[in-house]
């Protein structure tokens, strides 16, 4: 990840909760947690630092308190961080004035919250249409596009009812097709499937990936559930007492955990699901195979193939070389916790 | 709500509180240690009552001699606080003047800005436009007629919940027909009409300032506690001088009354609302004024609506009460029956001021569980959406053009009005007749047993004393904050040279709301263990607190004629409410676990009642006592009407002489004992609770 390139980046942020948080932050000072528990402080996030490339699926995972909700509210700047900068596509949204954070949230920025944090008041079209509403849009085309985006999550016909005479599932539909009505670049979702049932949860999960592979957005996502975290992300941050422990795609951080507490969190994950071939493989040239595998595809994938062969399967780059060789006792290491990372 | 100093018909505000989840600070785990603290200072305030037992049987002897400056405040301990006020009213009414106005061109003005609509309110609904002045008045346009005020209220109900509503509210209007009190009622119901919106609205700017402004919310928070706690009597005078006698005087004094609740409710409510929807209108890209009107208020509008029926209900007890100074009204009809003692005559106004009260409190509360409920509107066409308006104005319009031909359609006609006058007074004599040497009995035995002996303790409790013991329970509760507040407070009632009836206050009240505990808690523990008993209870104290204060005096006035045993009956009933339902409530929100966790232990139902609800509904019924006092308080100076020697009769005393200064300083007084009392209850309250290991405000 080149920093230059990122959509979205934050560097050496920090927010302390407390009497002074500028005078232990002064000069660019860096305190120790102690020395901020000692001042009377609470810190919620420390000396964070995240890039976000466009089109990519960022994932921000943590114990409950570790400060993903205060992470994303600094990056979204609805809490104005103790320091450190925050960078939007070359803007630095620390130091852009009011009216120009206005703008920007109205049509570059949309955000999905735990709660659903729909208007009791409105109904789903008057929820949806409201961010296009308080810009001040005509009603016409401000209803259309509602309906459009109500559409795109599968909630047609139920336009005219009440947040309270949805499920839990719908509410939250409803709460991704409102933050999608201004069409933004930037997308933060606070665990929007925290509050759902797991097979609600697996549903809305699915349908989150397909809308994505439509939309192309710049995502950052918040989740406490590991496996959520897999199944979404292109790379996943994971934060402990308000700092950053390890960023990395979800099979670095599987098979080369920063420190204990990465290795505690992934654990118990079933490695099929985020090893690839291209990390078991043997390495070299062309052999002879009963097929080929993807270097990126994930073991879980191939699985089935590879161990039904009696020879291995040649392992291919993105332009199409073979770059290595796969076979069932691989595979199988793969399965049973044998292998890279074990 | 914890510092809910609130005089008025306080209902618990349900807010559909959803804040984030913040980690609780985990409780400090008690030190070794504390035990033992605990015990000495049982035996320190052990030692302190039988001093202050002592200290009171000696006072005869000592209160004569050289120490007696310590048992009545001195004279020269005193400055003229009461004269400095009124010539400071003086000064204001006469000469004041900020940059080119008088003090008394602004008040002009501004009476003239309510006197407005209230006419209209008033010519509406009573009057009608006249031409012309005094004899030669025509009316050129009459008011609405009676049955169109009464399709209204029907619509209205209709509207809000259902016809069973509708035809109750219509049934209350009519009753007010057929028993004559028609125009007296409008009347009342014009200063309503007009006191709310001004009240609702002051109420929701405050309100809202409060909210977004933690400095303003601090500056206002004493201003709402003396507004709420000063009794009303005391800022009429001064209102009388700024503004003159008449309704717009007492709209106002009524406005200030109402308003109060509705600046808390709006704070509250504003700040219930959950931190997302908050957040999310920031992200939406609202500007602070469409965030505060497009999400804001509206999500905040159900507990808002509870804020309104307050407003309503403050308002109507208040109307009434200012009828003193020319509202007229059903509370004048009220009074005037009092003074001349027509029992009949003031039964019957009092009955429609009920019916009024139940019906604007039930379409009110109607109404909020709508917003609450948030029905979808209804689609259609213009008329269609609008029936209910449409309806009621051809209605009016119909039967104004009828009442030309047949004036019974206009007015109600007096022909067909039935008076129960001659049946409640003959009922009232016979009462008194048949019963008149039980209900002396009673009344002796209160007398001597405990309404003087307990009168004559706290008479005999030297100031100092008592000066010190509140400070000291104040610093022991609440830190040194609370125990200075105490102190100065009670020294202010010791400087006033209003000490005596300080006490007396203090000791009408207390034994009011002792009555009222020993009636309100079994009542409560009832309420709470049975279904039934719970919902006619409930039934029972919800319409006890709607009745007005005022309400109160007229039938124990007319059982028990005048004194302090009567002032004690009318305020127990009044404070009753909230000891019952505090305490029912704190009983039913014990967590269920415990009790099943008693359950299997082996408990019997005496033992879970004993030993775990009511030890962990103590917060929530010190709550209650809370309330109660506070309503013992504002009851106790309208008994001022009936005689009795305490600060209300020196507020009413100075309301009749208008005498701003010496109604101002009693009426602080009464507001300094009822501060003193709500902090330290709070305190208590709290740290109760926090003994507990209960949430903060967990209900
Ligand atoms: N306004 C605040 N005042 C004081 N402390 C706060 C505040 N907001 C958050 N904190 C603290 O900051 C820490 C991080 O909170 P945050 O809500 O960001 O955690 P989270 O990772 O989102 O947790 P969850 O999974 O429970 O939502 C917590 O310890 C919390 O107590
Ligand atoms: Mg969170």
């Amino acid at each position: 990840m080149t920093g230059g390139g990122a959509k979205l980046a934050a560097r050496g942020l920090w927010k302390l909760y407390g009497p002074h948080p500028e005078r232990l932050l002064a000069g660019g000072a860096r305190p120790t947690p102690e020395a901020i528990r000692a001042s009377g402080h609470v810190a919620a996030v420390r000396d964070a630092t995240i890039e976000v490339a466009e089109g990519e699926i960022f994932v921000v995972m943590g114990l409950s308190g570790s400060g993903k909700s205060t992470l994303i509210r600094c990056l979204a700047r609805l809490v104005e961080p103790s320091a450190g900068s925050v960078s939007f596509d070359g803007i630095d949204l620390l130091a852009a004035s009011r009216a120009e954070l206005t703008r920007i949230r109205r049509h570059r920025l949309g955000m999905v919250f735990q709660h659903f944090a729909l208007l009791p008041h409105l109904t789903v079209l008057e929820n949806v249409a409201f961010p296009l509403e308080v810009q001040g849009m005509a009603r016409g085309p401000r209803e259309a596009r509602a309906r459009e985006v109500i559409a795109l999550v599968g909630l047609e016909g139920r336009e005219g009812r009440y947040p309270r005479e949805l499920s839990g599932g719908q509410q939250q539909r409803v709460g991704i097709a409102r933050s999608l009505a201004g069409n933004p670049e930037l997308w933060f979702l606070d665990e929007p499937f925290s509050a759902l049932d797991p097979l609600i949860r697996r549903e809305m999960q699915d349908e989150f990936l397909r809308l994505q592979r439509g939309l192309r957005k710049t995502i950052v996502f918040i989740t406490h559930d590991f496996d959520e975290a897999i199944r979404l992300a292109d790379r996943i941050a994971i934060m402990k007492d308000g700092a950053v422990v390890q960023t990395g795609t979800p099979e670095e951080l599987v098979l080369r955990p920063a420190d204990p507490y990465v290795a505690e969190f992934t654990r118990h994950v079933a490695r099929a699901k985020v090893v690839t071939a291209a990390a078991v493989m043997t390495p070299g040239g062309p052999v002879e195979h009963a097929g080929t595998v993807a270097a990126g595809d994930r073991i879980e994938a191939i699985a089935a193939r590879v161990e039904a062969a009696e020879l291995p399967h040649a392992v291919v780059d993105a332009a199409g070389r073979v770059v290595g060789a796969i076979d069932r006792r691989a595979v199988i290491g793969v399965l049973v916790g044998r292998g890279p990372g074990s | 709500m914890a510092d809910a100093g609130g005089t008025g018909a306080e209902r618990p505000a349900a807010g559909g509180a959803d804040v984030a989840a913040r980690a609780p600070t985990p409780a400090p785990a008690p030190p070794a240690g504390r035990m033992a603290g605990r015990r000495l200072w049982l035996v320190l305030w052990g030692g302190l009552a039988v001093a202050t037992l002592v200290l009171a049987a000696l006072a005869p002897r000592l209160s004569a001699g050289p120490l007696a400056d310590l048992w009545v405040p001195p004279a020269w301990l005193r400055p003229d606080v009461a004269g400095a006020i009124s010539r400071f009213m003086a000064w204001l009414t006469t000469e004041a003047r900020i940059g080119p106005l008088a003090v008394t061109e602004i008040t002009r003005a501004l009476a003239a800005a309510i006197e407005a609509p209230y006419e209209l309110a008033r010519n509406l609904l009573v009057d009608g436009w006249t031409e012309g002045r005094g004899r030669r008045a025509q009316q050129v346009f009459p008011p609405l007629s009676w049955i169109a005020i009464v399709a209204a209220a029907v619509a209205l109900g209709v509207h809000a919940r259902g016809w069973r509503l509708g035809l109750f509210a219509g049934g209350c209007l009519l009753y007010l027909a057929v028993f004559g009190q028609w125009q007296s009622a409008m009347v009342t119901l014009a200063s309503v009409v007009i006191a709310v919106p001004i009240g609702v609205a002051g109420g929701l700017v405050l309100g809202t300032l409060a909210w977004a402004s933690r400095p303003f919310d601090r500056a206002l928070a004493p201003v709402l506690d003396l507004m709420q706690t000063v009794p009303t009597f005391a800022y009429l005078v001064p209102i009388l001088f700024l503004f003159g006698f008449g309704p717009v005087a007492a709209l106002i004094a009524t406005i200030i009354y109402a308003m109060p609740p509705m600046v808390r409710v709006t704070t509250l409510a504003l700040r219930q609302v959950p931190a997302e929807i908050a957040e999310y209108a920031v992200m939406a890209g609202c500007t602070p004024w469409q965030r505060l009107r497009r999400v804001m208020l509206p999500a905040a509008l159900p507990d808002l609506m509870v804020g309104v029926n307050q407003v309503i209900m403050l308002t109507l007890n208040m109307v009434i009460i200012a009828s003193m100074i020319g509202a007229g009204g059903l509370g004048f009809d009220v009074l005037n029956a009092l003074r001349r003692l027509d029992i009949g005559g003031g039964i019957e106004a009092g009955l429609a001021i009920v019916a009024l009260a139940v019906a604007l409190d039930r379409l009110s509360q109607a109404l909020a569980e709508r917003a609450r409920s948030a029905r979808p509107a209804v689609a259609g066409p213009w008329l269609r959406r609008h029936r209910w308006p449409v309806t009621v104005a051809a209605v009016a319009v119909a039967t104004g053009l009828l009442g030309l031909a047949f004036p019974a359609m206009q007015s109600y006609p007096d022909s067909l009005t039935v008076t129960t006058r001659a049946f409640w007074g003959d009922l009232v004599r016979w009462v008194n007749v048949t019963y008149f040497d039980s209900f002396e009995a009673a009344k002796g035995a209160a007398l001597t047993h405990v309404l003087l002996p307990v009168k004559r303790f706290l008479l005999a409790l030297p100031w100092v004393w008592v000066l010190a013991l509140v400070t000291l329970a104040g610093w022991r509760l609440g830190g040194r904050r609370l125990g200075l507040l105490g102190f100065l407070l009670v020294l202010y009632l010791a400087l006033t040279g209003l000490w005596e009836q300080a006490m007396t206050t203090l000791y009408l009240c207390g034994v009011s709301v002792v009555l009222a505990g020993l009636i309100g808690l079994p009542l409560g523990i009832l309420a709470a263990s049975s279904a039934v008993a719970g919902r006619i209870l409930g039934a029972v104290t919800d319409t006890l607190q709607t009745l007005p204060s005022f309400v109160y005096l007229i039938p124990v006035v007319m059982l028990f004629r005048v004194g302090d045993f009567t002032a004690m009956i009318a305020v127990t009933l009044y404070a009753l409410a909230p000891a019952v339902r505090y305490t029912a409530h704190g009983l039913r929100s014990v967590a269920p676990e415990l009790v099943e966790a008693g359950t299997m232990a082996g408990c019997s139902r005496w033992q879970i009642l004993l030993r775990i609800r009511l030890p962990l509904a103590v917060p929530e019924i010190l709550l209650g006592l809370n309330q109660t006092i506070m309503l013992a308080l504002s009851m106790l100076v309208i008994t001022a009407l009936v005689g009795t020697r305490d600060l209300g009769q020196e507020v009413y005393i100075a309301l009749t002489r208008a005498d701003v200064g010496a109604g101002l300083v009693a009426g602080l007084a009464v507001a300094a004992i009822a501060i003193v009392a709500d902090r330290l209850i709070a305190a208590g309250a709290r740290a109760q609770r926090a003994r507990l290991g209960l949430a903060e405000g967990g209900r």
